[in-house]
């Protein structure tokens, strides 16, 4: 037989084998719907918890993180030996950050009230206060930069946010007051106050400019809230220390310590919940595809009596568990993001990022899930002769 | 007869009934399981927020200002009021005394030290550091060493009943000593058990037993402040009214839910002429991060609870639909539809019975698992929970199995017989 005969013959023998093993699979689904219909459900809901699992797994360490940066700054800047920072650290700062985080200034000196008892004046930006320390209870912040109103405060002062244990024995009503420092004095009026329960209810805060202007020190701390995993932490930290020498970079222990055992907990916790409901749910499609595949058993034993091959058979129920694990894992990754996207909204306020990496994981999971429950039964059922089935048995 | 047949089909369909009733033990163990841990979670991530600090701070209430600045305060440490050291072990007796996690007294002092012939001024505070107090007959250790779990000590904690000292490892590293070394504070000899990381102010500072430092200033009995860990409940609206503005029974009920504030208040009625407050940088943020937590294991929980129930309808729906045959049978010896359903009916509620009681078991020892090897503490279920689960066990078994059985019973019986469908 030639080489084209042997082809022809080939792709004959092929031809109507291929389209027949694919009308098989077709009918099976299209004849039985209601099973294939509950079988599909079962794994749609199987994949589409586990990919709402896995992708909260991944996520959730950067939310609870965003949450963590409202306790505020995770690394400090100090000058070296209680020195003022060097002009443009600020600047510095801000590019080593790159928008992962937020940095605050702050400029700090011992003034006189107008009765000479001593007291602790910062300089700050208020706009980036209010970002780096949101548990700040502030009654009213200063109205920011305005150069207005900068030009013409001879009577009404510079607006400053003062303490609430300083508050009292400043200013009784709001009234303006005087400080002095170094033989200078500095007109200010309550803008309003600030609440903390720490060091910062016996200060009074004053914007960066004023400072600067008022009393010619800069600011010799740079606090700074970097966001991201503790490794990034440390990436800025290091970054932070080579781009300014003149600066100590602390990290502050207490908070990412505290952090991170937070995070490893929540996320151990999650892991032990992640493996319980995937492997419920694949046991659920176990169950429902065993009883799928083991109601057919006729289908089997009229197969095996035509003269099906056990490889052909075994390819048939293969394939067409093949087929619905992955139609069912693609469905239910859908769904997943989903309701992964609507935990992340629900409980953080931010959508959860879809992870596309998590798919082949959980195609690759259905598909494992629905071989096993598909060959598990064909092999149990080799064993027996078609006509014991055939007659019911 | 009904009896009978029950029972039978359990003795006869072993298979069937192990494969049901195993999805329904795994379902309610996974039930269970995450129940408990969601019902606990809270107290546990609470405890664990603990590692970020007291978030409760005890001030004498006519206090001068504090000129704070770094960390170190620089206001001469005779200067304004002091509390009692007597009034520390009142902390233990407020209303919400289990919730306090620990405490530590400070008392910032200015100390000299020689350092190769030469004064050099320090910064000493005494504290406690596992200090055993004692309030009525309940005995209770507290202090730095628990309260601040980010302070690193190499070499050990000194006692708190000698002279022994931490030195902070700035300080330390300045004037180059070790631990084991004694160095003499103000006149008096002291050894260094260790040296002390902290990550902040403390690095620049001599740490010493409460004790030293009062002798120091000369003020027995006297210190500068109160730092309080307790676990507290988020704050919401309720929390932020003025106590003294609520009247009556709303009063009550603000005092003993506890709010930061209400702990606050109970602290400032058990130190004398002391004012309590929240630390509102660590207070507020463990609130939303603990709602955050509790959220989303809620969620999942909520979650895992659908993904159970629905491994339980689809394992019940596949044993009743293999069971056609009998279905048939039965309904040709003249059973009505009712007759059969109760059949199954009861087989499904007594397998979530069985099922449930070992999937119970089953979870109570995963949830304990859980606690143990992620929060080193005990997660505890209540008995309590045990009727509710199997109520839930038996309505999902029954939800899943209507279906198929309703199916199964309105079958012809001629083609059930057969095997045809």
């Amino acid at each position: 037989m030639s080489y084209q005969a042997r082809d022809l013959a080939a792709s004959r023998a092929q031809a109507p084998h291929t389209s027949m093993f694919l009308r098989m699979l077709v009918r099976a689904a299209v004849l039985r719907r209601g099973r294939a219909a509950s079988a599909l459900f079962a794994m749609v809901v199987a994949a589409a918890v586990a990919t709402a699992m896995l992708n909260l797994y991944v996520d959730v360490q950067a939310k609870l993180q965003r949450e963590f940066r409202n306790y505020g700054a995770n690394i400090i800047l100090v000058g070296k030996d209680g020195a003022s920072l060097p002009v443009g650290t600020l600047a510095q700062v801000d590019s080593a950050l790159a928008g992962r985080g937020i940095a605050a200034p702050f400029g700090l000196i011992v003034a006189r009230t107008a009765d000479g008892q001593p007291i602790v004046l910062a300089g700050v930006d208020f706009d980036r206060v209010k970002q780096l320390d949101r548990w700040w209870a502030v009654s009213a912040w200063p109205a920011t930069e305005n150069p207005h109103l900068s030009q013409n405060q001879g009577e009404a002062g510079h607006p400053v946010l003062v303490g609430v244990r300083a508050l009292p024995l400043v200013s009784a009503k709001n009234q303006p007051f005087d400080l002095s420092f170094q033989g200078r004095t500095l007109h200010v009026t309550p803008a309003g106050t600030v609440q903390t329960g720490a060091a910062e209810d016996s200060r009074i805060y004053v914007s960066l400019a004023d400072f600067i202007s008022w009393t010619g020190v800069q600011p010799s701390t740079v606090e700074v809230a970097a966001s991201g995993s503790s490794a990034e932490v440390v990436a800025v930290m290091n970054q932070l220390a080579q781009a300014i020498p003149a600066a100590d970079v602390r990290p502050v222990r207490q908070i990412m310590e505290g952090e991170a055992r937070v995070l490893g907990k929540t996320r151990a916790t999650l892991l032990a919940a992640a493996a319980l409901i995937i492997l419920t749910a694949a046991l659920c499609v176990l169950s429902t595809l065993l009883g799928w595949v083991f109601d057919r058993r006729r289908d089997f034993a009229i197969m095996k009596a035509l003269g099906a091959s056990e490889r052909l058979l075994n390819g048939f129920f293969a394939a067409e568990a093949a087929a619905l694990g992955a139609t069912g894992a693609v469905i239910g990754f859908l769904f997943g993001i989903g309701i992964a996207a609507w935990i992340g909204r629900a409980n953080f306020h931010a959508p959860v990022v879809p992870r596309l990496g998590v798919l082949p994981i959980v195609l690759a999971g259905s598909m494992a899930v629905t071989l096993i429950s598909a060959i598990l039964p064909i092999s149990l059922l080799r064993r027996v002769q078609p006509a014991v089935i055939l007659r019911g048995e | 007869m009904f009896v009978r047949l029950v029972y039978e089909s359990f003795r006869r369909q072993k298979r069937r009934k192990i494969l049901a009733g195993a999805a329904i033990t795994l379902g309610v163990t996974v039930a269970t399981a995450m129940i408990a841990v969601a019902t606990d979670i809270g107290d546990k991530i609470n405890h664990e927020l603990k590692a970020l600090g007291a978030n409760l701070v005890v001030t004498p209430q006519e206090d001068s200002l504090d000129l704070e600045i770094g960390g170190v305060n620089l206001k001469p440490p005779t200067d304004g009021a002091f509390l009692s050291e007597a009034d520390l072990p009142k902390i233990k007796g407020i209303f919400w005394h289990n919730n306090i996690v620990g405490f530590a007294p400070v008392l910032p002092v200015s100390a000299v030290i020689q350092h190769e012939g030469k004064p050099q001024d320090v910064t000493l505070t005494g504290t406690y550091f596992s200090k055993k107090v004692s309030y009525g007959n309940e005995d209770f250790i507290t202090g730095a060493k628990t309260l601040y779990p980010w302070w690193k000590v190499s070499g050990a904690w000194p006692d708190d009943n000698s002279r022994d000292v931490l030195i902070g490892e700035r300080l330390a590293a300045r004037l180059n000593e070790k631990p084991g070394n004694t160095i003499t504070i103000s006149g008096r000899q002291s050894r260094i058990d260790g040296i002390l990381s902290t990550g902040g102010a403390e690095d620049d500072e001599v740490i010493a037993p409460l004790s030293l430092a009062q002798e120091i200033l000369g003020r027995p009995g006297a210190l500068k402040r109160v730092y309080v860990s307790a676990l507290t409940k988020p704050e919401d609206a309720f929390a932020r009214r003025d106590p003294k503005s609520l009247s009556g029974v709303i009063y009550d009920r603000w005092y003993c839910t506890p709010y930061p504030q209400a702990i606050a208040l109970q602290l400032t009625e058990a130190m004398s002429h002391s004012h309590a407050e929240q630390i509102r940088q660590v207070a507020q943020n463990e609130g939303a991060v603990l709602t955050r937590i509790e959220g989303l294991i809620f969620l999942i929980t909520l979650a895992a609870l659908f993904a159970s129930g629905l491994a339980v309808s689809a394992a019940m729906a596949t044993a009743i639909f293999e069971r056609r045959a009998e279905v048939g049978l039965m309904k040709a010896l003249g059973a009505g539809k009712f007759a059969v359903a109760s059949v199954f009916f009861a087989e499904a509620a007594l397998m979530a019975l069985i099922g449930g009681a070992v999937g119970f078991g089953i979870g109570s020892a995963l949830a304990h698992q859980i606690g143990h090897s992620i929060f080193n503490s005990q997660i505890s279920i209540s008995p309590v929970l045990l009727p509710v689960i199997l109520a839930i066990a038996v309505i999902v078994t029954l939800a899943g199995s209507a279906m198929a059985i309703r199916r199964a019973v309105s079958l012809d019986p001629v083609f059930a017989l057969r095997g045809e469908l």
